[in-house]
């Protein structure tokens, strides 16, 4: 006669449950155990000493965190999904498959014949962290998370994969009025589609399923959005009553087999071990000690603005405001750059409400004595608060930092701004900002993100951050972005660090994070002698210090390190000199209102989430648009080499020349054929085939093939590809032909002409992959291109054995597919030799954008190319101007054809005055990260501006937005300063 | 003191004067294997030190100095270097460093590169790099001779051949440490050897393979059958301790048996790989035959050291390479080349059919050809072998062990589920003929 204990130790929660014999469940508790896993097992064990004393028990430790635990008290230990499925086995035998979520784990058991389960990888984090991290970002709780997302009238688009990237798809529509309630479902749309997707590889979701842990039990929005996407009816969606602790009932039921102890004693060996706390891989201390902190502070706190009283002060002031992502700056000065107001404050999500209140005040306090003679606003919300209270400029946000920092040190040379979402670093040279390095969307790890650290475990920002300063023995947790930072955490804590040692852990990784993921130094001297920190993140002490630990050199905090964009915006408004601003008065604020209603447009492909806000007197600002359409204006035809290309290649449907008659061929079009197609194209067709594309890129198509991907971190054009052969399918065409290609044509170009391994043998990955691709014939033969009369031989006898199609014929049709695709790189050459001689008679200047083919794709690009031209520019891409440098050593292995150009494209722009370059990356690309060094090499050693522009499936252009901007603030000061062109050019 | 002398692409040479008075530091990948490849190295003039530097210094140093969205791989290999110039003490102006270069499509090709560019940023510009290549990079003072090469190949022969066995050995020894020891004792018995010229001949080979597999055939074992879990994936981190988080010794605390296919098969492949080219693309029918030649040599041997097992009757034997070869038929095509490129697969395919269904496929986070030909098969395995059980791991900086395990745990707990539904198949199995008869 024993009960059967089991406990289920998760990232975040610890959930114990006892059954007796047979079966019945005696007790049931679900727990935040805040790092503290055993201690809050005992509590619990302790809790229930009437019921459990003096028994005999079975017990049995599972869950992600457990094994840690078990090890060290020597009690069983089972992996937690076996754990789930022996639960579900017993309670609800029919069932075809558990999703089940956890803190940070995601899973989905298979059950039916063998048992199959798949866990979330190491990037995937649609789990209940993630969730946490959005409701702290909202500033609600989960609950109400949740109570929001029932309320929701549109879904928007929003990148699960880590918390990071949804942040940046989230802020954006937060800052341009989305409704909270259309974020929150959106957000649980997000975990939805990350767990379909990711999860299922290609077994399909079906029959019986039950929801379990946590975030599905508790979160009703959540599970609406599971039983709608997956089209489920109550049958088939089981909920079960104690979902949130199915693993530790599963233990409990494994624990049958283990062997029965007294309780006394299993209680003890719980309560007695200790885990090695001495594995945990550790660092030198911030400071060594309290006076070595005091000198620090009294160093900092030496650079500080004057403040002028408003109360007294007399005259002109300006106005800055900085509407960051997840805070609003606002700052007041007098001519000098005296403090006379300054505000900095979450935006919880609405800047224009904070702003309306904070301008009311300062009105207040400026009375009759002080005229606000101009007004400027930067950052994330610029357009938005700029038409709302009709701003006289705005700016981005580099150059306002520039402005700001310069004020203090005039000679600056290195910036860099840790906020609460973004990261930027850039160099000063020449008096303007240059090389400018953001974080990209996974390398994140800012401000907010140890905000969301330090409320997990239970404390507020600022005590948290203080309790690292002193820490003897900070914990080493890696430098990557917020998934694994998760878990790095989670390993510490079960090593027996300290929440100190965690804090200071923390800040360190957040410093090394920019030093080495964004900025990418070697040394101190590759940033900069005169090194000016700001952002409300470095006010954190223990991030400041571990910054100039790791650089081995001070640096300057101003005071105002919080508020510097805004500063540096109030210094732009005094600079523009105006008599007098626009900026709405205090009667105008009276009557001021604001609405904001999501829209989506529907003139084109891209389907830009709009949110239209609504101001009092029928103003109107639309956001979130790429071009002028929505707004009412005419789409005039820009010059675009990308679009014109995109168009060129999906005119390449069809019989062609030929009459169709062997049949209807299928090409997937991604990948390789967005540079091989006009070949492929007039092959087909000249041997009577009748060639049909697969339809243009979308989100729907990305989503119809999504649960056929087996590597969550491939490319987003690979990914794509899973839709486009299943739509080919569903096209009914006779076979789909979708060749491997280790190598691509040789353009003379580089050490060697390969594709890259993703590019080059995809097309049997979908093979494997896709269910459906059995009901066709599926032609993925090997080929090569660069190699003509070989390849006419080769391909010549592929297709007398699957068409009989007699040789000569094939020969022929080859020597007209190469000649085609010899005619299509002419055209696209002379194209852009045209958008040339154009933009130079109109003064346009020229932006070659560096990619792969594929990168025309709208859904790929998401709309990059519209934006460009709409600040101005003249587009071309690699491929017009690659071909007029030849062949030249580099300093890496130029062994890919497309990666070839780019390197060559960048040496031709380096020629050309009025040419810039900007690189397209897609996220995990994994040449790019060797391409990416040496394009800025080259560009750098010639003076010319280096950005690179990544992109991933989920379409917000913010970053992409900044960095284009200062580009165009850069060239505009080098164009005032030629002399420093010149000294580069040389040095 | 050697002068600098570059190339006309401004690649530094690793002179003559420079085999003279450099030393030549070599990573760390297989410890048996390439502790042999160092002493042939030696004998043939070079002065080399094996770097054995590992831990966190290792992976900062790589992360200082190497992009971080690089493979894995990369930022081990080049943190090990750089650690070790900092700490070994050697004058930076006496040292060249040796890595190997495959010229595939994948990034591998490019961690040469990768390194200068390293030791540029460190100042360090003026440190040669010899690539281990064949015809990619050459060198003055660095020659891969057919000598050199055949020696190099019996050195992988015997690292395999004691990796193997040995594996076998040490989840059932009775004395802790017992199989370490000997491969321990074989490794410097080798060395020793090839000082005096012995075991560099086919048949010294032979009778060497034959005293091996005794030697560690006499180590006394626990008579029982643990689970067996096969290690495939992207080759460095496959093989490298420091590259998976000591893999093979987590598989070993975890009661598992750890069954690891060796090197000689991707060496292989990587020569077969230029005649695949030739067959499907067209060129050189020399170079193919040259290749050829290479491939069959290799493969001689291998075959002698199967027959050596087989022989044996102790220990269970790999499949060769023209085996691997035909079980990747209608899976992948012969010219899935980069990285690991269809071995990868096939080796999996081989582990499954030779009653290993377990597998860990390690891959560095992100890694290309992996997608394709790791994670990319494993749905494809499952559909047609529905008890195969292959877990993907990927590692990289930051991942951690604790994820990692839990991972390999599950994959585990399925292989006993799946040892235990065997096991009664197989009792049910026996018992049914008996009432048949009856």
């Amino acid at each position: 006669m024993s009960l059967r204990i089991g406990i289920d130790i998760g990232s975040t929660t610890v959930k114990v449950v006892v059954l007796d014999q047979n079966r019945n469940l005696l007790f049931r508790s679900y727990e935040r155990h805040y790092s503290k896993a055993r201690e809050r097992a005992l509590e619990t064990l302790q809790g229930i000493q009437d019921l459990l004393a003096g028994q005999q028990v079975q017990l049995v430790i599972t869950g992600s965190a457990g094994l840690g635990v078990a090890k060290a008290c020597q009690l069983d230990f089972v992996q937690e999904v076996y754990a789930t499925a022996a639960a579900v086995d017993a309670f609800i035998p029919d069932t075809d498959a558990v999703i089940e979520l956890g803190g940070e784990d995601a899973k989905i058991i298979f059950f039916g014949g063998a048992l199959e389960e798949r866990m979330n990888g190491s990037c995937a984090g649609g789990t209940g962290a993630f969730i946490d991290q959005m409701a702290t970002l909202m500033d609600v709780t989960v609950d109400q998370l949740d109570e929001l997302s029932l309320k929701h009238e549109k879904i928007y688009p929003i990148a699960s994969r880590c918390g990071v990237f949804a942040k940046t798809d989230i802020q954006p529509i937060l800052n341009q009025g989305g409704r909270k309630e259309d974020v929150a479902a959106s957000i649980f749309q997000a975990v939805v589609d990350q767990t379909v997707g990711g999860l299922t590889q290609g077994r399909e979701l079906k029959g019986k399923l039950v929801f379990l842990g946590g975030p599905l039990h508790f979160l009703k929005g959540l599970r609406q959005r599971f039983v709608e996407t997956l089209k489920l009816d109550e049958a088939h969606a089981v909920f079960p009553e104690n979902g949130d602790c199915f693993a530790a009932i599963g233990a409990a039921l494994c624990a049958e087999d283990y062997p029965a102890r007294a309780y006394d004693q299993v209680f003890r060996q719980l309560e007695e071990s200790v885990e090695s706390a001495n594995v945990v891989d550790t660092m030198p201390p911030l400071f060594q000690d309290q006076a070595e902190y005091d000198a620090f502070l009294a160093r900092h706190n030496a650079s500080r603005p004057p403040e002028t009283d408003p109360a007294t002060y007399e005259g002109p002031a300006y106005l800055g405001i900085d509407a960051g992502s997840t805070t609003t700056k606002m700052v007041l000065i007098d001519p000098q750059g005296g403090l006379l107001y300054t505000y900095y404050h979450s935006n919880l999500g609405n800047p224009v409400a904070i702003v309306l209140e904070q301008l009311r005040q300062i009105y207040q306090l400026c009375g009759e004595r002080i005229q606000i003679r101009g007004a400027a606003v930067t950052g994330y919300g610029e357009d938005l608060i700029k038409n709302a209270f009709h701003c006289d400029l705005g700016l981005v946000e580099t150059m306002a930092h520039y402005l700001a920092a310069a004020h203090f040190n005039p000679q600056v040379d290195f910036i860099i701004d840790i906020g609460g979402q973004d990261m930027k670093c850039f160099k000063i040279r020449g008096g303007a900002v240059d090389s400018i390095m953001l974080n990209e969307a996974c390398s994140s790890g800012c401000g907010s993100f140890i905000e969301t650290f330090a409320k997990a475990l239970g404390y507020n920002i600022a005590e948290f951050s203080k309790l690292g300063l002193l820490t003897r023995h900070p914990v080493n947790l890696g430098s990557r972005c917020t998934v694994f930072m998760n878990s790095s955490v989670k390993q510490a804590q079960k090593d027996g660090a300290s929440v100190a040692d965690i804090s200071a852990g923390l800040s360190i990784s957040i410093v090394k994070n920019a030093v080495y993921k964004v900025i990418r130094a070697a040394n101190a001297d590759d940033l900069g002698r005169h090194i000016v920190v700001q952002g409300g993140t470095f006010l954190n002490d223990a991030v400041l210090r571990a910054f100039e630990l790791e650089l081995g050199r001070d640096v300057t905090r101003p005071t105002i390190a919080g508020l510097m964009g805004a500063f540096g915006a109030a210094l732009a408004a005094r600079n523009a000199g105006l008599a007098r601003s626009a900026l709405l008065d205090r009667e105008a604020l009276e009557h001021f209102t604001h609405t904001a209603k999501p829209a989506t447009c529907n003139l084109c492909t891209n389907h830009c989430s709009l949110t239209v806000n609504q101001f009092d007197g029928g103003r109107r600002f639309i956001s979130g648009n790429r071009c002028s359409r929505p707004l009412g204006k005419e789409r005039v035809a820009q010059p675009d080499l990308m679009a014109y290309k995109y168009q060129k290649l999906r005119a390449m449907c069809g019989k062609g020349e030929g009459d169709g008659s062997r049949g209807r061929i299928g090409l997937p079009m991604g990948l390789n054929f967005y540079e091989n197609l006009p070949f492929w194209f007039t092959f087909f067709t000249r041997l009577n085939f009748e060639v049909v594309l697969s339809p243009e890129s979308s989100r729907q198509l990305y989503h119809s093939g999504q649960h056929t991907i087996p590597s969550d971190t491939v490319c987003y054009p690979a990914k794509l590809m899973h839709g486009h052969a299943e739509a080919l399918v569903k096209a009914g065409v006779d076979a789909i032909f979708y060749p491997c290609m280790s190598y691509n044509f040789d353009e003379g170009s580089g050490d060697n002409h390969y594709n890259c391994p993703v590019v080059a043998y995809y097309s049997e990955l979908l093979e494997a992959n896709i269910p459906l691709l059995k009901e066709t014939r599926y032609l993925a033969p090997y080929v090569g291109l660069h190699r003509p009369k070989d390849f006419a031989r080769h391909i010549g006898q592929f297709l007398r054995e699957q068409f009989a199609v007699p040789p000569q014929e094939t020969a022929a049709a080859a020597k007209a597919a190469y000649r085609a695709y010899d005619d299509y790189k002419a055209d696209l050459r002379a194209q852009g030799e045209k958008i040339i001689t154009q933009a130079r008679a109109e003064g346009r200047p020229i932006l070659v954008v560096a990619g792969r083919p594929y990168h025309i794709d709208p859904e790929i690009n998401h709309g990059i190319n519209d934006l460009i031209t709409s600040f101005g520019f003249a587009l071309l891409t690699e491929d017009a101007v690659a071909y007029h440098e030849g062949y030249e050593p580099r300093r890496v292995l130029n062994q890919w054809t497309f990666q070839a150009r780019m390197y060559q494209a960048a040496r031709y722009v380096c020629r050309q005055e009025d040419m810039q370059l900007v690189q397209l990356v897609s996220f995990g690309c994994g040449t790019d990260a060797i391409t990416g060094d040496e394009m800025r090499s080259i560009l750098e050693s010639h003076g010319k501006l280096y950005t690179q522009l990544k992109i991933d499936d989920v379409s917000n252009l913010g970053a992409v937005r900044i960095r284009i901007r200062s580009l165009m603030a850069a060239i505009e000061a080098r164009r005032q300063r030629p002399d420093e062109r010149e000294e580069a050019d040389h040095g | 003191m050697a002068e600098l002398v570059y190339d006309k692409t401004g690649r530094l040479l690793f002179t003559k004067e420079m085999k003279r008075e450099y030393t030549i530091l070599i990573p760390q990948m297989l410890p048996i294997h390439f502790g042999m490849f160092r002493k042939l190295l030696e004998l043939d003039g070079y002065r080399i030190i094996q770097l054995n530097n590992s831990g966190r210094a290792v992976v900062d140093e790589g992360l200082k100095y190497v992009h971080n969205d690089t493979c894995y791989p990369a930022l081990l290999v080049i943190g090990q270097f750089m650690d070790a110039i900092e700490h070994l003490g050697l004058d930076p102006h006496k040292i060249a460093l040796l890595i190997t270069q495959t010229g595939g499509g994948c990034r591998a090709s490019n961690y040469i590169h990768l390194l200068r560019k390293a030791l540029e940023k460190a100042g360090m510009g003026y440190v040669p790099v010899i690539s281990v290549s064949f015809g990619m990079e050459r060198n003055p003072g660095f020659k891969l001779t057919l000598r050199l090469l055949r020696r190099l190949i019996f050195g992988m022969m015997y690292g395999d051949l004691i990796m193997w066995v040995s594996n076998q050995v040490r989840p059932y020894e009775t004395q802790p440490g017992a199989a370490d020891r000997m491969v321990e004792r074989w490794s410097d018995k080798l060395i020793d050897g090839f000082t005096q010229g012995k075991g560099m001949s086919r048949k010294q080979m032979r009778a060497l393979f034959d005293q091996i597999i005794a030697d560690f055939a006499a180590i006394p074992v626990r008579e029982e059958q643990k689970v067996r879990v096969g290690i495939v994936g992207e080759i460095y981190v496959k093989f490298s301790a420091l590259g998976n988080n000591g893999l093979e010794r987590f598989l070993l605390s975890e009661g598992a048996e750890p069954v690891v296919p060796g090197l000689t098969d991707f060496m292989i492949f990587k020569f077969y790989n230029r005649v695949a080219d030739v067959e499907l693309y067209g060129g050189s029918a020399a170079k193919k035959a040259l290749c050829r030649l290479g491939m069959d040599y290799m493969m001689s041997c291998q075959r002698a050291m199967i027959a050596a097992l087989e022989r044996s009757g102790r220990f269970r034997a790999p499949s060769d390479f023209a085996q691997l070869h035909r079980l990747i038929h209608g899976y992948l095509g012969d010219g899935n080349k980069m990285g690991e490129g269809w071995l990868l697969t096939a080796e999996m395919l081989e582990l499954i059919h030779s009653g290993v269904p377990n597998i860990v496929c390690a891959q560095p986070f992100g890694c290309l050809p992996n997608h394709i030909v790791g994670k990319g098969m494993i749905r494809r395995l499952k559909d047609d072998y529905p008890d195969s059980n292959i877990v993907a791991i990927d590692y990289d900086p930051s991942a951690t062990q604790i994820n990692q395990e839990n991972r390999i745990k599950l994959m585990l707990a399925n292989a006993k589920a799946l040892a235990r539904r065997a096991r009664e198949a197989a009792e049910a199995g026996e018992e049914r003929p008996r009432e048949a008869v009856v």
